[in-house]
């Protein structure tokens, strides 16, 4: 047990546990901050793969961008003011049984998927290791041989900010 | 140099992937449901990021998993100016609640 592995599994039992939590809990504002604690621990998770770029945008993104839309979300669209927002769920037994069948069924599949051991080659994976950081890669990689993902990707962007200004803009009645 | 175990990763990835799931079928309000959509996405992210770890000098997974969140701050930003909209309309954003008035 090295240092990286506690860490792994650290942050692995608090994504789940923060994960379970935004689940089951039945208060809105409550699985919003679930979805914040997991969001983080995946972020820390994403270090320990040494993919620092990707967990600094999950950071910016996910934590500082969609879940504080999330929570305007919320507070937007609520009428009762001094009640917590609750949210009922339905095939609460039915569900639970189909995910935990689903998982049962991933969790056979990945171990019986005959998976080569990282352990069994670790000169390659450890002297490809990229030594600082991966953000020169990736961003040659964005104007070379993902230029084109990468101008599609803008343009979704656009595309999905004029369509949430007009979507979300009251209509005009004249 | 121990590594940790891509076997781990994926249980993880499928562990969230599945209660992502749950919160979609089971849950009854419309942020919460994309909640449980986001959380998938983050599943799928830890999944790239993992098998990363084997191609470490191709980078594909990394940028596969940007491109997923860029899509993903897409989704929402319009999934939660659909949500606003619903509620304008409905004044109610429970998903089994939404419904047209029947026309009698």
């Amino acid at each position: 047990m090295n240092t990286v592995l506690i860490l792994f599994y650290i942050f692995g039992f608090l994504a789940v546990l923060s994960a379970a939590f935004m689940v089951y809990t039945r208060n809105v504002l409550y699985a919003a901050f679930g979805l914040l604690a997991t969001l983080l621990s995946v972020a820390a998770i994403f270090v320990l793969l040494f993919a620092d770029f990707v967990a600094l945008t999950q950071l910016m993104v996910y934590v500082g961008g969609v879940l504080v839309l999330i929570l305007f979300g919320i507070m937007l669209s609520n009428r009762v003011a001094n009640r917590a927002i609750q949210s009922e769920s339905v095939n609460f037994w039915s569900g639970n049984l189909i995910a935990g069948m689903f998982l049962v069924g991933l969790v056979y599949l990945i171990l019986t998927a005959g998976i080569v051991p990282a352990a069994s080659e670790p000169a390659t994976i450890s002297n490809n290791v990229p030594a600082k950081s991966s953000i020169t890669a990736i961003g040659i990689y964005l104007i070379t041989n993902f230029a084109l993902p990468f101008e599609v990707t803008s343009f979704i962007l656009l595309v999905a900010l004029m369509g949430a200004a007009y979507i979300s803009t009251p209509e005009k009645n004249d | 140099m121990i590594d940790i175990p891509l076997t781990h990763l994926l249980i993880l990835g499928a562990i969230l992937f599945c209660l992502g799931m749950l919160a979609v079928i089971t849950k009854r309000h419309a942020i919460v449901v994309l909640m449980g959509i986001e959380l998938v996405f983050n599943a799928a992210n830890i999944n790239l990021i993992a098998f990363n770890r084997y191609q470490p000098n191709l980078m594909a997974g990394q940028i596969f998993a940007l491109f997923v969140m860029v899509i993903a701050a897409a989704e929402t930003a319009v999934a939660l100016a659909l949500v606003l909209k619903v509620y304008q309309y409905f004044k109610t954003v429970n998903l089994d609640q939404i419904r047209q008035p029947s026309r009698d």
